[in-house]
């Protein structure tokens, strides 16, 4: 009962977050502030592990093609397929539950707990529009870091494979330009905005909804990260099926 | 002036408020009293409106709370100051920003008008040289200062204050008690402040409400509270011998 007591409580959540708006002068800081906190400042992390991420697969993929009648375009077209379709939207997605999801969530609950969402009420503020709905503008702007993330796990794959002697450049360039079907990145990106909603608004649910002191503020920042992997996991199942079966 | 007829308010099995009536006049210092978990948290936030009552009616200069419209409700939250009892401060922002905050949420004002009335409010509350600290850098009292001075930057009709002394040295405490009173005075509003220091009682308390498992035990003022014959609120207030004592005095001087 309490899992669909907290889906209704969510859903409720959403709909408050649209409502008695916050004057447009605070509400341009607030997510000005949010696009430094949650976008920018996630850029080095998801940089650094596309680049790495992206060598890996093509290493791995080079080292189990074994038979020469394999073509040797293959391991850019491999690398492009799995970063494109996967690697950047939903693995970096969960990358950022742990990161942006806690921040989230330890931020709004530590406002819970030190009564500062209730200062907000008092002044007769919605405090769920206040601190959620910039969050959700800010990230809006997610498919821009995860078109970064596609850039450098190919061009990761692309350094690991001519500098570590798996292939050529001109071999790995053909295979990242073989086959290419546009709708995959219409995929990536339908994805890419859903995740972007859940990590914004999921965080902030456990948030803003915790109950206790600093103990609970940790424990909230737990439970959130594993919801909004889990949710994030089973909405790419859907998504995949519904888009590209 | 709030007031309050029989309300009622219950979370799940426990019922914390059991009909509680009373009347907080504009240009007095109320004190609520009572013990830990006798309600007195839960009757403020109802106060506040942040929790509903199940029965009975809040009404500020006679308009009942919940027949408001939500954005008559808005508009007299923006009438209402409260100091919260761990300050509450916006903690990433500056103090100057904290004060001035309800004054950008509420006014057209430009900066330079903000600027200058949180100046003037911090200045009141005795903070001239703070303004670009962030409250984590403030001690207790300048955070309590602070938050009198947010609580009072957009003049406010109501002002609430829940336990604005605890964990304040006794002359600090004492320097927040005058100041809630000279800012009611000199405003002419309507303050309500929750208590448990009997130094607040006997210094500020204009209106006294004691609570006790959620009902009003005793109403009175800080002279009818030395005559009292009430047990429950002598067992309280009284509960230290230097009271005892200060009480004695007290009667055997009237």
């Amino acid at each position: 009962m309490q899992y669909l007591h907290n889906i209704g409580a969510y859903f409720l959540m959403i709909a408050e977050m649209f409502r008695k708006p916050t004057k447009w002068s605070v509400m341009r800081t607030l997510i000005l502030k949010d696009i430094d906190d949650l976008i920018i400042g996630s850029l080095g992390i998801v940089a650094f592990i596309s680049f790495f991420v992206g060598g890996v697969v093509t290493i791995q993929t080079a080292l189990n093609i074994s038979n020469p009648l394999i073509p040797k375009y293959l391991v850019g077209f491999a690398t492009r397929q799995s970063v494109i379709l996967e690697f950047a939207p939903t693995f970096i997605s969960i990358i950022m539950a742990g990161k942006v999801g806690s921040f989230i969530t330890s931020s709004i609950g530590t406002m819970r707990v030190t009564e500062q969402i209730d200062a907000l009420e008092v002044m007769g503020i919605n405090s769920l529009n206040y601190l959620v709905f910039p969050k959700f503008v800010a990230l809006t702007l997610y498919p821009f870091v995860i078109s970064i993330a596609m850039f450098l796990g190919v061009l990761g794959g692309m350094v690991a494979a001519v500098y570590g002697g798996f292939g050529t450049l001109e071999d790995f360039v053909a295979g990242v330009q073989n086959d290419f079907i546009p709708f995959h990145m219409v995929y990536a990106f339908i994805k890419t905005f859903v995740f972007a909603f859940i990590l914004a608004t999921i965080p902030s649910f456990y948030g803003y909804y915790m109950k206790g002191g600093a103990l609970e503020v940790g424990k909230a920042s737990t439970t959130s990260f594993v919801w909004t992997s889990v949710v994030i996991i089973l909405l790419n199942y859907i998504l995949t099926q519904l888009l590209l079966s | 002036m709030i007031e309050v007829k029989n309300i009622h308010k219950s979370f799940g099995d426990a019922h914390i408020l059991k009909g509680i009536s009373t009347t907080f006049e504009k240009g007095k210092t109320s004190l609520v009293i009572g013990q830990s978990g006798s309600g007195k948290t839960v009757f403020l936030k109802c106060l506040l409106g942040l929790f509903a009552p199940e029965e009975g009616s809040i009404a500020y200069n006679g308009n009942i709370y919940s027949e408001l419209s939500d954005d008559q409700k808005r508009n007299l939250r923006a009438e209402m100051g409260m100091v919260f009892q761990g300050s509450a401060l916006f903690d990433s922002m500056t103090i100057q920003e904290n004060v001035m905050f309800p004054l950008r949420m509420f006014t057209k004002q430009s900066k330079s008008e903000m600027e200058d009335r949180a100046d003037f409010v911090l200045k009141r509350v005795n903070l001239d040289d703070a303004h670009h600290k962030m409250p984590s850098e403030a001690s207790g009292g300048m955070q309590k200062r602070v938050a009198i001075a947010r609580a009072i930057v957009n003049k406010p009709k109501y002002l609430f204050c829940d336990e604005p002394n605890s964990g304040l040295d006794p002359k600090t405490a004492i320097v927040i008690d005058n100041l809630i009173q000279e800012i009611t005075d000199e405003y002419n509003i309507t303050t309500v402040i929750n208590s448990h220091d009997m130094n607040s009682v006997m210094e500020i308390g204009e209106k006294i409400v004691f609570l006790k498992d959620g009902l009003k035990a005793w109403e009175g003022s800080k002279e009818t509270i030395f005559k009292t014959d009430n047990e429950v609120v002598t067992d309280f207030v009284y509960s230290s011998e230097l009271f005892k004592k200060v009480r004695k005095m007290y009667l055997d001087e009237n």
